[in-house]
């Protein structure tokens, strides 16, 4: 039993099982899932369909803040990328073809790659702090968005851009099939080859992995420029989504979110471990937590007051001061001290 | 102003020059001597290019008018940023703060209750945020994030639309001009001058300032050195969130309203005025004139904008580059002087 309950994913999935159960409790509706020509609606389908943005650009900022970096300007990236797919599609003359969105889409997750590959150079090779190369980018990205756009909000009908966000593949939405993708190949790379494990030893300690041969430029640049090119697709659903290229809403805020569902999925900002699992449930309980919000009939201005609370307690129950105090009301058991300050060691 | 970061090692270094000695002695105010060259730089060009129209004593008046609120929460930062923090939270606690005092105001609270009601809200703010820090180990962008939500869910949960100011003893603040010639000042760019005053007398001159500077230097050093390193972080932040409720205020009166939409980003130009003004985010380098300063530059960098008629999205991307320039040339002076010891 304490086996479970020292599992890192431990909480994490305790604070979402609570949500939905709250939930389910405080609306019955909230579980039921309908189907409609074949296809899923419900509110948990939701869910996971208005989670992608996020998702994915929680996923590179897990690698990135893994790196012992941080990336304030997905934002920004996301609102350029928005704004240089909706200018292609805008300017092509057959909108709605396919040919037409799949090239706006390639030149908008290309630009983020640029953008993305640009705060790595200013991280891992001019060895900028990065909460401060990035701030760069947060600042200019979304002038450089307003200026692509000309200033208006660009919106466009074209029915394969709006698949992306609200089209169904077989029954369930084909934005949450892109976060699936992006987590399984994620997983994949980062789990299933030394990557990851490189990625942790250049945030344990960059000097000493330098030391051992491992090519932490590389790794930090490479981080940057995968955050970038998830940011890219992030804003190139969420344009789909509302058809339109807004460069001052696209993206607003959502850094500090990703952050949040980065560090509630376990994953110190002090970099080295991270774990993608932790984010993905990260990014589900800040989705459930906004729709719980929303249903309980609170403004969604008024909704930061929430993330507020959940940002404090997270962060009050993973330092080490609480630790230690829980540490000593569970030492009368012989049997978990050990591990138990192995923790508060990692944590620390 | 002082030397004190001036290190023997440094001196020690031949001065073949008297030029080079004295850039060897004050290497830690190169930025901000920067800073006051683009300032420089700006107006002259300015002036150049509009014909003369730009360096009027009207223009520059409204300058310290049109960003005292920026000043304020730039000298509030500088605070956090010289203990290598960071506060997130400013332009936030701004606009909860200017809300909550219109809000009293309307309900007919007297001024005098109203004005300390909002600088204690940005204080305790501040408080919060010092304390996650201080004692939960919290990193401060994380506990500044924390403070971010929370202030501007606040603002909405105190209002969710704009409240007029009708009371006079705030209006006053903003339309009262003392006069010289052509040159005004408004009560609250003094308001913006004398914060600007204090923080320089106490961050140079006081127990408590210096404090500052030796946990920004190394706060391990500080520690065992038995300054009181807890409660000068958590001041620090207090100082900052008072700064915010004292914007807060200049805000409301300058804009004759509360709005709780006010101040989403103005954290990224204080943040970046603080920068360009010299300021290490690395902590114990940098100087409240020099933010003052780069509130100067932001705020001629916007002039000049709207002189031109130019988009505002040219804003942004001038003081990412702006941000750009001088971090870089700060990494330079860094890796100098981390080679000389």
């Amino acid at each position: 039993m304490t086996q479970i309950w020292k599992h890192r994913l431990f909480w994490p999935l305790a604070a979402l099982i609570t949500l939905i159960v709250v939930n389910s409790v405080a609306r019955p509706r909230f579980l039921t899932i309908t189907v409609r020509d074949g296809q899923l609606y419900g509110a948990l389908i939701d869910i996971l369909r208005n989670s992608a943005p996020l998702m994915l650009v929680a996923l590179g900022m897990t690698i990135v803040i893994a790196t012992r970096g941080i990336d304030l300007s997905v934002g920004a990236i996301m609102a350029v990328s928005g704004a240089v797919a909706l200018t292609v599609i805008d300017g092509s003359n057959d909108p709605g073809n396919l040919g037409t969105v799949l090239v706006a889409v390639v030149v908008a997750v290309l630009v983020a790659l640029v953008l993305g590959a640009w705060n790595g150079f200013l991280v891992a090779v001019l060895g900028i702090q990065p909460i401060i190369a990035t701030l760069v980018l947060m600042l200019a990205g979304r002038g450089v968005a307003l200026l692509i756009t000309g200033g208006f909000i660009t919106t466009v009908n074209s029915a394969p851009f709006s698949y992306i966000a609200s089209g169904y593949l077989t029954v369930l939405p084909f934005a949450f099939f892109i976060s699936v993708a992006a987590i399984a190949a994620l997983a994949l790379v980062e789990r299933r080859t030394a990557l990851g494990v490189l990625t942790e030893a250049v945030g344990i300690n960059p000097e000493a992995s330098r030391l051992a041969g491992v090519r932490s430029r590389g790794i930090v640049w490479g981080a940057y420029i995968l955050s970038g090119v998830l940011a890219g697709v992030a804003g190139v659903i969420y344009a789909s989504n509302i058809k339109a290229a807004d460069a001052n809403a696209a993206g607003l805020f959502i850094e500090l979110y990703a952050i949040l569902a980065v560090v509630l999925g376990g994953t110190s900002l002090a970099g080295g471990k991270f774990s993608i699992a932790g984010t993905v449930v990260g990014v589900l309980i800040i989705q459930t937590l906004g729709s719980t919000i929303l249903f309980l009939g609170v403004p969604s201005a008024q909704s930061p007051v929430f993330f507020a609370v959940v940002v404090v307690v997270v962060v009050v129950v993973q330092s080490p001061r609480v630790r230690r105090a829980l540490g000593s009301m569970t030492r009368r058991r012989p049997s978990t001290t050990a591990p138990d300050q192995e923790r508060t060691k990692v944590a620390a | 102003m002082s030397t004190t970061t001036t290190t023997p090692a440094v001196r020690v270094e031949r001065a073949s020059s008297p030029v080079e000695s004295f850039l060897a002695r004050h290497a830690a105010m190169i930025p901000s001597f920067a800073a006051v060259v683009i300032l420089v730089l700006l107006l002259a060009g300015a002036e150049a290019f509009l014909r003369g129209d730009f360096i009027t004593a009207r223009n520059m008046s409204a300058l310290l008018l049109d960003n005292a609120y920026l000043l304020i929460l730039a000298v509030g930062m500088t605070f956090v940023i010289l203990t290598a923090g960071i506060d997130l939270s400013v332009g936030s606690v701004m606009a909860f703060t200017g809300i909550l005092g219109a809000q009293l105001l309307v309900s007919g609270i007297p001024v005098w209750i109203a004005v300390p009601a909002m600088l204690a809200g940005g204080a305790a703010i501040g408080l919060l945020i010092g304390v996650l820090v201080q004692y939960f180990n919290v990193q401060p962008f994380i506990a500044s994030l924390a403070g971010l939500f929370l202030a501007r869910g606040l603002a909405f949960v105190v209002s969710l639309s704009s409240i007029r100011v009708e009371e006079p003893g705030v209006l006053w603040l903003q339309q009262t001009r003392f006069r010289l010639g052509d040159w005004y000042l408004t009560p609250t760019g003094i308001i913006a001058l004398l914060t600007v005053a204090v923080a320089v007398f106490v961050l140079h001159l006081t127990r408590f300032g210096r404090t500052i500077y030796a946990i920004g230097g190394n706060e391990q050093s500080a520690r065992l050195m038995g300054l009181n390193v807890a409660r000068t972080k958590v001041a620090a932040y207090v100082i900052s969130g008072f700064c915010g409720g004292l914007a807060g205020l200049a805000l409301t009166a300058y804009s004759g309203a509360g709005y709780p939409r006010n101040g989403i980003g103005t954290e990224l130009d204080a943040i970046a005025a603080v920068v360009i003004g010299g300021t290490l985010l690395t902590g114990g380098r940098g100087y409240v004139l020099g933010s003052l300063i780069g509130v100067l530059v932001f705020g001629t960098i916007k002039t000049i904008i709207s002189f031109m008629g130019a988009e505002q999205a040219w804003m942004q991307i001038i003081v990412g580059a702006l941000l750009l320039l001088f971090i870089v040339v700060q990494r330079v002076i860094v890796a100098r002087s981390e080679r000389r010891r």
